[in-house]
């Protein structure tokens, strides 16, 4: 099967072009405006100046928002292929609110503030959402079908937003910080709670990219996959485990930011074609430009302050749901 | 596979019985609030004996009691009960008129809409009162009259009709995190408390506007309620009966939109009171007539035991919102299975 299309790889060297003008800008533009010298004080380490200094603190966000987006790009990939949902994205699903509560009860009630146990806590509660809604949403005839799987997201979601407000309301020492990572953002980010993440992208990036033979099998049919020999229950749960650790490692590191997710794997489908072996990879680094061009933008609209990455990324991935949704001929509904 | 009809048609029982059933459910409603009503005013930090409470409220100055009788709880009360009967209203309406009962104004984002205006016009313009429920029932039109058109089209709009309602909320209430945060006059937690719907510090002239905007759109919704009877039935049928749909589904979405987005700018959005409440009349009722009213009734019995269930009942002092979020949520999810069960109709 030749899945390739024309000027592949021309588009390929686009991708990842569009990714280095995207770290590129997030060093080099802020709220902050810096010459180029001072930039380049602050990215070898020379932090004379306060331009300097500003730039210095863009480098770790630049690389946690890159890291994040890819998390999420290529989590959203796996999560569509998996449960052959075009709307999938881990925050409809309520995966990422899943994770978000775990974290908030963890540092309201059992003071938890390692960066390493964040994580666990993030990747722990991702799962619970994704068992729960999923088998929710699968429950009875037709299985998981876009609108229940939505429905059983939302609603997880809202419960998980009026557990985290119950917990949080009482306590006026943690609510403000608390607040503000959940709108998402990457602007606190520093390379000490970084590090420790890396192990968990690593494990779910693994996982993921050994799924793309049966994310592809998947794709022709459940009864067609397992005539090709493939094991779908092993390789599903297998693929749904990376997908899980990388959309709680990135809810734990910046916060739940939705669409990501969804609006990613959709256009590299549509720019790159459907294999899975191309389309999990490509859509990590798409992740990656869209949620750094995102804090760009966030940065440069709401001068002298910042929009938070998660806002952004709303605006752009709820139209965008939205299309999805109409240009879907909506199975059972 | 469609999402069916909840909400089931007046059965063509004895006529008499229909209407002992419902105004024996209905004759329960009102006892449930005023009871509930009662509890709030007397019940509190400390409770006060009945004769007290009504000392205080007509106006005989009784140590202490007046305040606390006449500041502190009665606006209070009658703010829990206002909202509930505007959003209970608004939220069956929309229920009945898209005959599913998903398509509530809080899952499909008026009630985000109303919000985000609200908080718009309140942090960003420094406007108040009255005109603050104006801009949030226009931003609710213009939502609701978006949803309508992007989600028109071939078949199975129903599904599509909430979907991108999701949608659309998703991003609306971005925006509304977003102006409370970078709000430098609100407190962190006074906000959270007003995103979640609160009825903390209620006064009586906010309880004003809401209450108006009750009698006028309800008078609306009372007017239309034998047109929207007559819509249950398919478009077809209702035309063949001398009863405009359009026409109808303009005026409903008008009044249902006016009553969420006046209660939303008053105490936030309560989350799944609107949701809640119509399902719940519905099975009380069990098919006879007088949902509206039910429904309206039912949104104050939600709101009152809500707030007091979080005021006093739990450890924390909680708003309203989540404890009705708390409930709405497994309500939601408990309708998703049913509806797996039943074949597909939800």
């Amino acid at each position: 099967m030749n899945l390739a299309r024309p000027n592949l790889s021309l588009r390929i060297i686009v991708v990842i072009a569009v990714l280095m003008l995207t770290a590129f800008l997030s060093l080099t533009i802020g709220t902050r405006s810096v010459p180029w010298a001072e930039i380049w004080d602050g990215l070898t380490g020379h932090i004379d100046t306060i331009g300097a200094a500003a730039v210095s603190v863009r480098v770790p966000r630049t690389v946690l928002a890159i890291l994040a987006g890819a998390a999420l790009g290529m989590a959203g990939a796996v999560i569509q292929g998996v449960t052959r949902n075009p709307l999938a994205d881990p925050g409809i699903l309520g995966v990422n609110a899943g994770a978000a509560l775990f974290v908030v009860i963890g540092i309201a009630w059992f003071d938890i503030s390692g960066a390493t146990t964040f994580l666990w806590l993030g990747v722990a509660g991702a799962g619970c959402a994704a068992v729960f809604v999923y088998g929710v949403g699968s429950t009875g005839q037709g299985g998981a079908t876009p609108l229940k799987l939505t429905l059983a997201g939302t609603a997880t979601s809202i419960a998980a937003s009026a557990f985290i407000i119950a917990v949080v309301l009482p306590r006026n020492d943690i609510a403000g910080s608390i607040q503000s990572w959940q709108v998402g953002g990457v602007g606190g980010a520093r390379f000490d709670t970084i590090l420790p993440a890396l192990p968990f992208l690593g494990a779910g990036l693994l996982l993921s990219l050994a799924s793309a033979r049966i994310l592809n099998a998947l794709a022709l049919g459940e009864e067609l996959a397992a005539g090709l020999g493939q094991n779908i229950a092993t390789g599903r749960a297998l693929a749904a485990c990376g997908a899980i650790v990388l959309c709680g490692t990135a809810t734990a590191l910046c916060g739940p930011i939705g669409f990501v997710g969804l609006v990613v794997p959709h256009v590299c489908r549509l720019t790159l074609g459907i294999d899975y072996r191309l389309l999990l990879p490509m859509s990590a680094v798409a992740g990656a430009c869209l949620l750094g061009l995102a804090d760009v933008l966030g940065r440069i609209i709401a001068r002298p302050n910042e929009l938070d990455v998660g806002i952004v990324t709303a605006f752009v991935g709820a139209p965008f749901f939205i299309w999805t949704v109409r240009r879907q001929r909506m199975r059972g509904l | 596979m469609s999402i069916a009809i909840t909400f089931p048609a007046p059965r063509t029982a004895p006529r008499r019985r229909i209407n002992r059933r419902s105004a024996l459910v209905l004759c329960l409603l009102g006892g449930g609030v005023i009871f509930l009503f009662a509890l709030t005013l007397s019940c509190g930090r400390g409770c006060l004996a009945p004769s007290a409470v009504l000392s205080a409220l007509f106006g005989s100055d009784s140590a202490g009691a007046s305040f606390v009788v006449n500041d502190l709880r009665f606006p209070r009360a009658a703010m829990s009960i206002v909202t509930g009967l505007c959003f209970g209203l608004g939220g069956v309406a929309f229920q009945v008129m898209l005959r599913n009962p998903l398509a509530s104004p809080d899952i499909v984002g008026i009630s985000a809409s109303a919000g985000a205006a609200a908080v718009f016009a309140i942090v960003i313009l420094s406007l108040n009162g009255w005109i603050v429920s104006l801009v949030a029932v226009c931003a609710g039109l213009l939502v609701a009259f978006t949803i309508w058109g992007l989600s028109s089209g071939r078949g199975g709009a129903g599904g599509r009709l909430i979907l991108v309602g999701i949608g659309i909320s998703a991003m609306l209430d971005s925006v509304t995190a977003y102006i409370i945060l970078e709000a430098p006059e609100w407190d962190r937690v006074e906000a959270l408390r007003w995103l979640t719907g609160s009825v903390n510090g209620a006064q009586l002239s906010e309880v004003a506007p809401v209450f108006a905007a009750f009698i006028l759109f309800g008078g609306l919704l009372a007017v239309s309620a034998r047109d929207l009877d007559v819509l249950r039935l398919g478009d077809d049928t209702a035309r063949a009966l001398g009863v405009g749909a359009d026409k109808t589904r303009l005026l409903v979405t008008l009044a249902a939109v006016g009553l969420v987005a006046f209660a939303t700018s008053a105490s936030g959005p309560i989350a799944f009171v609107a949701f809640l409440s119509g399902p719940i009349a519905s099975r009380l009722l069990g098919g006879s007539t007088g949902i509206l009213a039910a429904s309206a009734l039912t949104g104050a019995i939600l709101v009152l035991a809500g707030d007091f269930t979080g005021q006093f009942l739990l450890p924390a002092r909680l708003p309203v919102g989540v404890v009705t979020g708390a409930v709405g949520a497994p309500f939601l999810l408990y309708l998703i299975v049913r509806a797996n069960k039943n074949g597909g109709s939800i």
